[in-house]
């Protein structure tokens, strides 16, 4: 352990202490450091992964935000986004020095990266210059040996002033020790302090470069082991420039049957349950209900609940694989790979990544182009992932698949969907790339090759079933319910018939859905579809489950054929993407218009694409 | 040797920054990713179809494109890896 210099620093240039009446007794700390250095793992080990979204004064994006007991301390710990430079452009930056300019801390945790310390002391020397109690902690010490570098935390502590430990976040060697000093630090300042104007504080450029010298002299040692690491041996076969995109998209197919083959199972399996608590234990409870109320909670509600449990496998071991792809390291690969291809389209390959991120869910893409500083490649981009075929619609389309088509074509028929989602995102790219020209530059870094622990992946894949069990079920209990009253409104007549108010709108639909073999029931589907595409497959449920004898399989199969199928199906995957991803279309674009425009353009493709097919198809004798 | 473009580092070769001509954001995205006058830097591959650099600085690797890698003015070592 080091010894820990003094932090007690006072308040540099005596701006007011901000109001911490409100919070006494509660301390403040702030987590800081470059991308990509293990922030999120400390952040989640150091509170239990139990963080919430808080608001600050002076920041408008949402930051996590956890309480904790540090011995017998309450503390509030801020994750702040992965910066660069305190004195950077990208809004993250802007974001961070917002929050030091305007929330006093008690205690700056600084974590970075030890086996890249010769660059990214940069940022705990700009700290340094804030005058702000800090500590540092190098991170993935594990990694270090591995890449021939050696650290000398007691230097390092010496130079910069501050408490310096190194530590493996992800799988806890120093961790223990990380933790004693910062209920140290924490314990010895009482007051907490605001940076000043942080532009202010940076010394010249030179003196800055020769103290980093110093530094790195005493305190950063490195070998040549880092040409010849695993990750470098690996790069040559995955970056190879003939083998390279093939292995991608081998690897991409191989989880996409992964997903398909675990979660197909897994999916009817609980569809099954459901159907049978529905049977055993709702309906007799229920059966003394008058039948409209009756038919309206089991096909409603339960037929709604129903929907959002046959979500949950396909979700889960989704992101179980997400989350090995993400923390590998190569999806800043498949940016080298397809940057070239992305060029010609007007994006590049940092847009390619986040189409891939939107194949698990469309918002976190969109919101992860924050990282760019063009507004075009940014407006370019949010046009393009919507196309991306997210978690949500690979449901849907894993349940019609199935239910229309032949155990041996299912698998066939859901990659031609993913081809459909590729080519409307490159037709899109291409159609636009003129109104949204850029020139923004392309800088990313390549991490070793990293695998994720267990827990790391289940954590995610709890996190993603979680978030979707708190937020999407509202949505889809809402629509189906709503789908069911439109179905059996009126009751004088047959639900769903002419009469109903499913009816009327389906009819009123047809001149426009008709022609790509959209049906009036099917329509109304749609229509509730655009809040969130898993209501299209609980739409679809109460649509057809009106007669109980041969599952709703069955009973959609008996009544469209398989053209009909694909067609509805080429409509839910390019059509609208939900209200979720439009609101954050609109909230990243700060442009209603623009929102407007991505969903204009998403239907009419999808409306050409599924005329042209199902026009062709009749056309062919289908 | 003489000066050079980063970008026409030939492969295997290592060679020494001495210049960042370029706007001042990208000059400081590339500080902050250890690009510094004086630190060594080696271009591992080259994508085809004028696809971006792989590049080794210090002990952090990083894709960019060609155009970017022009800004970078580097003098090659005499001595190769
Ligand atoms: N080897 C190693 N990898 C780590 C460690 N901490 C984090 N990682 C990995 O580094 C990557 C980035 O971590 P993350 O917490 O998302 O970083 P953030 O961007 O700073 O929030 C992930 O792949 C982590 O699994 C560590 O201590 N050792
Ligand atoms: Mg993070």
């Amino acid at each position: 352990m080091t010894n820990s210099v003094s932090c007690n620093k006072c308040n540099p240039d005596g701006s007011p202490l901000l109001d911490v009446v409100s919070t006494a007794g509660l301390k403040q700390i702030a987590v800081l450091g470059m991308p990509n250095t293990g922030k999120s793992t400390f952040f989640n080990r150091f509170t239990g992964a139990n963080a919430s979204i808080g608001n600050w004064p002076g920041i408008t994006v949402d930051l996590l935000v956890a309480k904790i007991k540090l011995g017998q301390q309450e503390t509030q710990v801020v994750d702040l986004p992965g910066i660069y430079d305190l004195r950077g452009f990208s809004e993250d930056e802007e974001v961070v020095r917002r929050f030091l300019e305007s929330n006093p801390v008690h205690l700056v945790i600084i974590i970075l990266n030890a086996t890249q310390l010769d660059r990214q002391i940069s940022l705990a020397l700009q700290v340094k210059h804030l005058n702000l109690p800090a500590l540092l902690l190098l991170n993935m010490a594990d990694e270090a040996p591995k890449f021939g570098v050696k650290i000398e935390p007691e230097q390092i502590s010496r130079h910069l002033g501050m408490p310096v430990l190194s530590m493996s976040a992800k799988y806890g060697q120093g961790y223990a020790q990380a933790r004693n000093l910062i209920a140290l630090e924490l314990s010895r300042q009482s007051e907490p302090i605001l940076a000043g104007k942080i532009d202010k504080n940076v010394v010249s450029e030179a003196e800055f470069a020769a103290e980093m010298g110093a530094l790195l002299q005493d305190g950063f040692l490195v070998s040549d082991a880092f040409k010849n690491t695993l990750t470098t041996k690996l790069d040559r076969v995955l970056l190879h420039p003939v083998f390279g995109l093939p292995i991608f998209f081998g690897l991409m197919y191989l989880m996409f049957q992964t997903v398909y083959t675990v979660g197909k199972p897994l999916q009817d399996w609980l569809n099954l349950l459901v159907e049978w608590f529905k049977t055993t234990a709702i309906e007799p409870l229920l059966s003394f209900l008058p039948k409209f109320p009756h038919d309206l909670l089991i096909d409603g509600v339960y037929g709604g609940m129903a929907t959002v449990a046959a979500f949950l496998p396909v979700i889960w071991i989704f992101f179980i694989c997400m989350a090995i792809v993400e923390d590998s390291g190569y999806l800043s690969r498949s940016a080298y790979l397809m940057d070239a291809f992305m060029e010609r389209l007007g994006l590049d390959g940092r847009s390619f990544v986040m189409s891939l991120m939107g194949f698990g869910c469309n918002v976190p893409a969109i919101m992860g182009l924050r990282v760019m500083r063009s507004p075009a490649l940014r407006l370019l981009s949010m046009l393009v992932i919507p196309f991306s075929l997210c978690s949500a619609r690979l449901n849907v389309f894993i349940f019609m698949t199935t239910a229309l088509f032949s155990a041996s074509v299912a698998p066939l028929v859901l990659f031609s969907l993913y081809l459909f989602s590729f080519a409307a995102a490159i037709l899109t790219a291409f159609i636009f790339k003129g109104k949204y020209p850029n020139q923004e530059p392309l800088i990313l870094e390549l991490p070793p090759y990293r695998f994720p622990t267990i827990k790391q992946m289940l954590l995610r894949a709890w996190g993603e079933t979680r978030h979707f069990l708190r937020f999407a079920w509202k949505f889809i209990i809402f629509g189906v319910v709503a789908i069911w009253l439109c179905n059996n409104f009126p009751t004088n007549v047959e639900p769903a018939s002419a009469g109903t108010i499913s009816g009327t709108i389906g009819q009123a639909l047809q001149p426009i859905l008709g022609p790509i073999g959209i049906n009036p029931k099917l329509s109304v589907a749609l229509i509730f579809g655009f809040i969130a595409k898993e209501i299209v497959l609980g739409g679809l449920a109460v649509i057809y489950a009106t007669k109980q004898d041969a599952g709703l399989a069955g009973a959609i199969a008996r009544e469209i054929d398989w053209v009909q199928a694909y067609s509805f199906m080429l409509f839910t995957l390019l059509y609208v993407p939900c209200l979720s991803t439009v609101a954050v279309i609109k909230a990243e674009s700060k442009s209603m218009k623009f929102a407007l425009l991505g969903v204009f353009w998403s239907l009419a493709l999808a409306w050409v694409a599924s005329f042209v097919f199902y026009q062709g198809a009749r056309a062919l004798g289908f | 040797m003489s000066l050079a473009e980063l970008s026409t580092l030939p492969l295997g070769t290592t060679a020494s920054i001495l210049g960042i001509t370029t706007e001042t954001v990208l000059e400081q995205r590339l500080q902050a990713l250890g690009f510094r006058v004086g630190k060594q830097i080696a271009v591992i591959r080259k994508a085809w179809l004028g696809g971006p650099l792989h590049v080794r600085i210090g002990t952090t690797e990083v894709i960019m494109r060609r155009c970017d890698a022009r800004s970078i003015q580097v003098q090659p070592d005499l001595i190769g890896v």
